[in-house]
């Protein structure tokens, strides 16, 4: 294991050069003894050097696309182009200050603006707010539409949000934190929203409805419309989970089949990194009636000037973060979106459909397929049930074993409603061999649980450690290095 | 096609493997009348080359603080970055890799996260922090969701003096679950502590103060924690400039419960407001109501040290509606930008940034009040941004010397404060710079 940066510390090394103070003023001057720290922060003194390598060893720890293959399931793990890095690090874009005035900030804006109009071309809704950073902070955005809607019209009985039993963790947790009651509803046999179940869970209390799709089963929730006038009847909203938007763009605008409101996730469908966890963005769009709920400000254009708008500013939301979103993240959409055209948004979709599906098929008769009377759309779910059942493997340790044969594991347990769920993933940008590279590597797996099974039991072994103590690591609950 | 490694031939191969002649026989669970007949309506592709001169055109469109005089803040600061974080950044192992979920391949990843946390303990004096929220302002919002699950109260006691913007985004979060917000008002430029002693109670979840607080001002921590504690139950929650905590006191002097703050100035450019990153600290008693991740260390099969993400059940993807917080993606590239610049400034590096940034702020503050027509607004210790008075509108100055190429500062009209402008200093700035704001302010004197 590599040691911690603190155990490199070495009194009096340097990794930095400041110029010498020139104004000639003494701290104590300036502040205080009573607010002054009494104790110096304790930080590692190392060299520029030291750091270097400190956190080159770290990187070789570490998975990444460019190492590798991730079938990760709802990740969207798709190669992302160099292109984006090195032009949103040009000085005009880094080195603006969100407190300019706007004269200075042309470019800008002309981007955030142009990127809310091709986003809401290609999902089919009037307009589109760039301020949500993450897709569960979208959920949230999109819930306090829902609740002004709501407000604004009257309905003081609306408490409910439904959403079905195959939902990503956050659809509940925004739920939550917005203030609305939870309501949970089945998935019928195919994996679809179960409509008796939503019918007989549907009152003057419903607020709203989200659904994922296609769905974390890959599948595309085809009853969608009768869905919507189901919701739309009793006046709650109908709210997309665009996580799985890569699967459908180009293809189909789901703000003209049955919903009001959708993120998008620009760390998935639109080729920014996901940076170990973030930063992401998570832009919602929204029908017509719903934009003067919109977070403030907007970004819109007047006598060929682009200008920060905040005339909605009465009925809107308010703000769910202080600027305009992440917006390093937004050029980087800006230019994915500008590099695909027409023909290449939707070529995505359509690649990323037909390698699930070449996956799929490769794979069924190794690995239990619980839903393929239908094509799977972006991804699908394996299930490791036949190894559970006749040789005791559980899916974590064939995941474990997938880290050893070079790739990263797929999303496993979720959704909820698959006992030993893989969701597999593949994007469109990894290529028929690696598909294949990958394929073989699992029928490898399906053979090594019936004739060597404790291989899968120790994985992984070919990985900078093996594997990880969780439960440990809740008991005795180390989270910060003492030294 | 860009970005598909696949070439047409390969794409027949498979769609033959699969069964069907064409990619639209995959699409047969689709309602026929959604598919779309046309293409969207998007600009044709640009090469990359193009991209490129349309994006650097774009850029130059922009006046950058680095081509102007800048003494903008309010939360956001441009703090010298070293070179070397962005080299780490870039990495691709850190760049591309996805939420450290699989431990055994994502090690890089946790440690990182490990030391963050461990370098936010050792600035705050707090004993355990997350990975890190969406901003500074989501963070305070998340902090007061905490204090109220752990005292079961619904009231939340703010001090006007803070971020204005934080308080936006506190009360988006905080409106659904039904939490109250009472805001104290401010008396010279820091919250007035008489009628935060009338408002705090037993049914109080927290007090939140910002220190420095949004005009720059060193709030008495010291008497808003006594203050807040003659409430058994309630928490108080201070937000923080992660730089002022070189020299400032450490809040775990004045017994803070939470640490919040914007991270932005540890080594994450401006970037026009995102993304940023919000740090959150708290004592351990507090653990289990965190929002968002935790690395803890622990140990492999083989019994070496080995890092994982711990205290999961707290989190969405496993408690779903019972969760601390919907958080799920969050900013950890910046939280390792913040990682790299701590460890090569360490600690002597950032004490000469906050030491700079807050004597040139001084020397500053002193010139301006020299001026006929200008003064300082507030006559109480402040750190590296403070409040003068304008002998005319601040936006009449703003755009005067914005022709210069000069940004003064933050016209506070637009938080209810007529001819005030806030103005920050960092170490950036040389005597030059300032002596430049100073003599372009002189044309205005009265």
């Amino acid at each position: 294991m590599a040691k911690t940066i603190f155990e490199k510390h070495s009194p009096g090394r340097k990794g930095y050069t400041l110029p010498a103070n020139d104004v000639d003023i003494s701290l104590s001057k300036c502040i205080p003894d009573k607010f002054q720290r009494k104790e110096e922060v304790k930080l590692p003194d190392v060299s520029e050097l030291d750091v270097m390598r400190h956190f080159l060893e770290l990187s070789h720890m570490n998975h990444c696309i460019e190492k590798g293959f991730y079938p990760l399931g709802s990740c969207t793990m798709k190669y992302n182009p160099k292109i984006n890095e090195t032009l949103v690090r040009d000085d005009g874009f880094m080195n603006l200050h969100p407190f300019q005035e706007e004269d200075t900030v042309q470019g800008a804006l002309e981007i955030l603006f142009e990127l809310q109009k091709d986003l809401a071309e290609i999902s089919g809704f009037a307009n589109v707010t760039l301020q949500p950073v993450a897709g569960a902070h979208g959920e949230f955005t999109g819930l306090k539409i829902i609740r002004a809607y709501h407000k604004f019209k009257g309905n003081t009985h609306k408490k409910k949000i439904i959403f079905p039993d195959s939902a990503h963790g956050t659809n509940p947790a925004s739920v939550i934190l917005t203030g609305y009651e939870v309501v949970e509803i089945k998935s019928n046999d195919k994996g679809l929203v179960d409509i008796d179940d939503l019918k007989a869970h549907i009152d003057d209390e419903t607020a709203g409805f989200m659904l994922t799709n296609p769905n974390t089963l890959g599948l595309f929730e085809s009853q969608v419309e009768e869905i919507a006038e189901i919701i739309h009847s009793v006046d709650g909203l109908m709210y997309m989970d665009g996580a799985n938007f890569n699967a459908i763009m180009g293809i189909v605008k789901p703000g003209e089949n049955g919903f009001d409101i959708m993120h998008f996730n620009l760390h998935k469908t639109f080729a920014t990194p996901h940076g170990g966890g973030g930063p992401g963005g998570g832009p919602i769009g929204v029908r017509e009636d719903l934009l003067k709920f919109l977070p403030v400000p907007m970004i819109d254009k007047k006598d060929g000037k682009f200008f920060l708008d905040y005339s909605h500013k009465e009925t809107s939301i308010g703000k769910v973060q202080s600027f305009f979103g992440n917006f390093a993240v937004n050029i980087k959409a800006y230019i994915y979106l500008k590099m695909l055209g027409p023909k290449g948004l939707r070529r995505v979709a359509e690649n990323a459909v037909i390698n699930a599906n070449y996956i799929q098929k490769k794979l069924e008769n190794h690995y239990y397929i619980p839903y393929k009377d239908i094509y799977c759309m972006h991804e699908f779910i394996a299930s490791g049930k036949w190894q559970k059942d006749k040789y005791r493997i559980k899916t974590l340790d064939i995941a474990k074993r997938i880290l050893d044969k070079g790739f990263h594991a797929p999303t496993i347990y979720f959704p909820l409603i698959v006992p030993e769920a893989m969701m597999i993933e593949p994007t469109e940008t990894e290529s028929k061999e690696t598909l294949d590279e990958f394929i073989n590597a699992m029928i490898e797996i399906a053979k090594e649980c019936e004739e060597t099974p404790e291989l899968l039991k120790n994985a992984p072994l070919n990985t900078p450690v093996k594997r990880v103590d969780d439960t440990l690591a809740v008991r005795q609950l180390n989270v910060k290095f003492e030294w | 096609m860009p970005f598909i490694s696949n070439t047409d031939k390969e794409r027949k191969e498979m769609l033959k493997e699969i069964g069907v002649e064409k990619f639209e026989d995959l699409l047969n669970s689709i309602p026929k009348k959604f598919l779309l007949k046309e293409p969207c309506n998007l600009e044709e592709p640009y090469s990359e080359l193009e991209i490129t001169r349309k994006i650097s055109n774009l850029a130059a469109k922009n006046i950058s603080t680095e081509k102007a005089n800048s003494f903008l803040g309010g939360g956001i600061y441009d703090h010298f970055i070293p070179a070397a974080v962005d080299h780490i950044i870039l990495r691709p192992e850190f760049h591309s890799a996805y939420t450290p979920y699989q431990a055994e391949v994502s090690q890089g990843t946790l440690q990182y996260i490990y030391e963050y946390q461990t370098m936010i303990c050792e600035l705050t004096g707090m004993e355990i922090s997350n990975a890190g929220m969406y901003d500074g302002a989501s963070a305070a919002a998340e902090a007061i969701l905490m204090a109220s699950r752990k005292t079961k109260n619904f009231k939340a006691v703010i001090a006007e003096t803070i971020n204005p913007l934080y308080l936006e985004v506190i009360k988006s979060y905080i409106e659904g679950v039904g939490i109250e917000l009472v805001t104290i008002p401010k008396k010279k430029g820091l919250v007035d502590l008489d009628i935060l002693k009338q408002k705090v109670d037993d049914e109080t979840a927290c007090v939140l103060l910002q220190t420095p607080n949004f005009f720059g001002n060193i709030e008495d921590a010291f008497a808003v924690e006594e203050i807040t504690h003659t409430s058994k139950k309630t928490l108080f929650i201070v937000a923080v400039d992660p730089i002022s905590l070189a020299v400032l006191n450490s809040p775990s002097e004045y017994n803070a419960d939470i640490v919040v703050g914007e991270g932005q100035a540890l080594g994450n450019a401006q970037n026009y407001g995102g993304p940023l990153f919000g740090f959150l600290a708290c004592q351990l008693d507090l653990a289990r109501t965190l929002p968002g991740r935790i690395v803890g260390a622990t140990l492999d099969a083989d019994g070496k040290r080995a890092y994982c993400l711990t205290l999961q059940v707290r989190e969405q993807h496993i408690r779903r509606a019972k969760a601390t917080s919907n958080i799920c993606s969050n900013e950890s590239l910046c939280n390792l930008a913040a990682l790299a610049y701590m460890t090569l400034m360490g600690k002597d590096g950032l004490k000469e940034v906050a030491i700079q940034s807050t004597t040139k702020a001084h020397y500053l503050a002193d010139e301006i009040s020299k001026i006929n027509g200008f003064s300082i607004a507030f006559d109480t210790p402040f750190f590296k941004e403070f409040v003068i008075k304008t002998p005319i509108s601040a936006k009449e100055i703003i755009m005067k010397l914005k022709d210069k190429n000069i940004f003064p500062g933050i016209d506070l009209k637009q938080f209810g404060y007529e001819n005030m402008l806030l103005i920050a200093v960092t170490e950036k700035k040389r005597k030059c710079d300032l002596d430049e704001l100073l003599n372009s302010l002189k044309i205005f004197s009265r």
